[in-house]
């Protein structure tokens, strides 16, 4: 009696029966479904968060200065008492210059790092450069100004004489510096994923390493390396502390790049570190300098992925 | 029957060997322009900053004058911060990589929540910011508190924290969960006692790497007004506080040449806690992962 009584507790089936009468359990098993899509919506939320913010705040602000002021105006001049003037051009100015400084510095050398790491570079040097770039990109874009602000500027300056305290030319090469990581990084990952079997025929067929390098690999991951490029110029556009140290606050409407320069990030900062007061014009600027911001960054990330989902070789 | 005439070859492959050679030197003094970089900037940051710090460094707080200031409240309200981003960051994160690797099924509205967060990882951090100022800190009326910025920093290093966890759970085998199904076990219960245990050193490195981010990130905090100098430590969830990038800003700012020492001591204690961070997730990167 023992014994049978022992076999029917332990057999399997009487196990998942007594579980299946559970009632706590299944109730689990129904209830964490949802849970789980309710916090996978926080995500789709804060977009939807991000999207009310600019555009309720914005709305507001031109209630107060015409479109097309703002849009076409190429005087930002805020807190002239009187007569406050938003035309957003000179910020948007002072954007584009560091991105394309920061392009300038950026592209070359973070295409020649990923062609070296992934054409040139033996195993062993591979895994000591890599998570070298990893720590460059780690750093915080505060200890970043600051290295442009205490030692990139002075040096500059004994090149450039008439280089100003606060410029374009100082924080758009630390810029650089900070998305290098980025595009050597992500470039190589595009060209690792060219398959050795494509190398191996041009090798046999006389090519030098170079060859291969820019005429057979670089063309197979060229949608992945401009997909990394685009994808860091969106990031310098929204850096935000390097050019606030900087790059000054003094927005111009020129091609100067010596003379002290205000991007859309660092108006941003300079209003919100004032304390400007809730519900004025100023405050609700922000939200629409922001939005601006928002629209450039986001062009630039939705083609950054239709370029790497269009063009993508597969092999 | 000689085919080929090795005088004329090497002649020809001479330049483009020699080409070769040229350009593989300069590749690789672009690399090292990289890490040279890196190297100044620490060997400058140490040596301007290593004589500021002392003990008085770690337990003055803020100050007008440089030979006084130090990082107290700034040090104490990073730590505090990280330990409110934390846990909400991980959460929401693994929650969400959790329904989209286990649960989700592949339909449009699956495909949506990926672009979604896809794009949400390209947003710039001060926009962020202007979400929090008028979400957390005005309509949730959590003003310039601890926990308005957690939450603010929590949704910023969202996204890489649920990529992160989906690549660790992605990882973990088929065979693993069909045995446990094989078992009698529940969806549910196959995911708590067998995919997070074994995704759980992936998604920790990635969660403590997208922390170490949110410790070192400045712009969003500016724009919520939270206050560059403070006399106080942070008492509460809804408390006052600044934290060490803040500080770090204000000094960088000041025209006076010896705050720029003072801001180096300071960036040397953020970089140390980074290092620490990091060093941790490697840590368990290395120990812990499993290779199937």
């Amino acid at each position: 009696m023992a014994s049978q009584g022992l076999g029917r507790e332990h057999s399997v089936q009487d196990l998942i029966a007594k579980s299946r009468d559970k009632k706590g359990k299944r109730f689990v098993e129904k209830l964490m479904p949802i849970v789980l899509v309710t916090i996978a919506l926080i995500s789709v939320l804060t977009t939807v968060g991000i999207l009310f913010t600019l555009i309720f705040e914005t709305f507001e602000f031109f209630q107060r200065v015409s479109i097309t002021d703002y849009l076409f105006g190429t005087e930002w001049l805020p807190f002239s008492g009187s007569e406050p003037l938003f035309g957003v051009l000179p910020l948007v100015l002072g954007t584009l210059k560091i991105a394309v400084i920061a392009a300038c510095v950026a592209v070359p050398l973070g295409i020649a790092a990923a062609i070296y790491l992934s054409e040139y570079a033996t195993d062993k040097t591979r895994r000591i450069i890599k998570p070298v770039l990893e720590v460059l990109a780690g750093v915080p874009t505060i200890v970043y100004g600051f290295f442009a602000l205490t030692f990139v500027t002075p040096m500059l300056q004994e090149l450039i004489p008439s280089l100003k305290i606060f410029n374009a030319l100082s924080p758009g090469i630390v810029v650089g510096i900070m998305i290098l990581p980025m595009i050597a990084s992500l470039s190589e990952d595009a060209m690792s994923s060219v398959p050795n079997s494509i190398r191996e025929g041009a090798l046999a067929l006389g090519a030098t390493k170079l060859e291969v390098s820019l005429k057979v690999v670089l063309p197979a991951a060229l949608s992945g390396i401009i997909a990394s490029v685009v994808l860091a110029v969106s990031r310098a556009i929204g850096e935000t502390m390097i050019v606030s140290l900087a790059g000054g606050a003094t927005p111009t409407f020129d091609l100067n790049v010596t003379g002290s320069i205000q991007t859309m990030t660092a108006y941003i900062v300079q209003v919100s570190s004032g304390d400007a007061g809730y519900g004025t014009t100023i405050y609700y600027s922000i939200y629409a300098v922001g939005f601006t911001l928002f629209i450039f960054t986001l062009i630039m990330n939705l083609l950054a992925q239709y370029i790497s989902k269009r063009f993508r070789e597969e092999y | 029957m000689k085919y080929l005439n090795d005088t004329t070859v090497m002649k020809r492959m001479k330049s483009r060997l020699t080409m070769n050679k040229v350009w593989k030197t300069i590749f690789l003094l672009a690399t090292l322009l990289a890490l040279l970089t890196l190297v100044i900037l620490l060997v400058r940051i140490v040596s301007q900053g290593a004589a500021h710090l002392s003990l008085d460094f770690f337990n003055n707080f803020g100050s007008r004058f440089p030979e006084k200031a130090g990082i107290k409240a700034a040090l104490i309200g990073s730590i505090y911060l990280m330990l409110i981003i934390a846990p909400v960051s991980m959460i929401l994160g693994i929650g969400t990589a959790i329904y989209l690797e286990e649960y989700a099924k592949k339909n449009k509205f699956t495909d949506f929540i990926r672009m979604n967060i896809s794009n949400l990882a390209g947003v710039p951090s001060i926009v962020f910011g202007l979400l929090g100022l008028t979400i957390f800190v005005r309509m949730l009326y959590l003003g310039k508190s601890l926990l308005a910025a957690g939450f603010t920093m929590s949704l910023l290093i969202l996204p890489v924290i649920i990529v992160a966890s989906q690549e660790a759970i992605r990882a973990v085998p088929k065979d693993q969960r069909e045995a446990s199904y094989g078992m009698g076990a529940t969806k549910w219960q196959t995911i708590v006692r067998v995919v997070l245990p074994a995704a759980i050193p992936g998604i920790l490195t990635g969660s403590i790497l997208a922390l170490s981010r949110a410790v070192g990130e400045t712009a969003p905090l500016v724009v919520l007004g939270i206050p560059v100098i403070l006399q106080f430590l942070p008492d509460g969830l809804l408390s006052q506080f600044t934290t060490l990038p803040l500080q770090l800003y204000d000094w960088a700012k000041r025209p006076q040449e010896e705050f720029q020492y003072v801001a180096a001591a300071g960036i040397i204690v953020l970089m140390v806690l980074l290092v620490i961070m990091n060093s941790i997730a490697i840590f368990i990167r290395n120990k812990f992962s499993k290779r199937y």
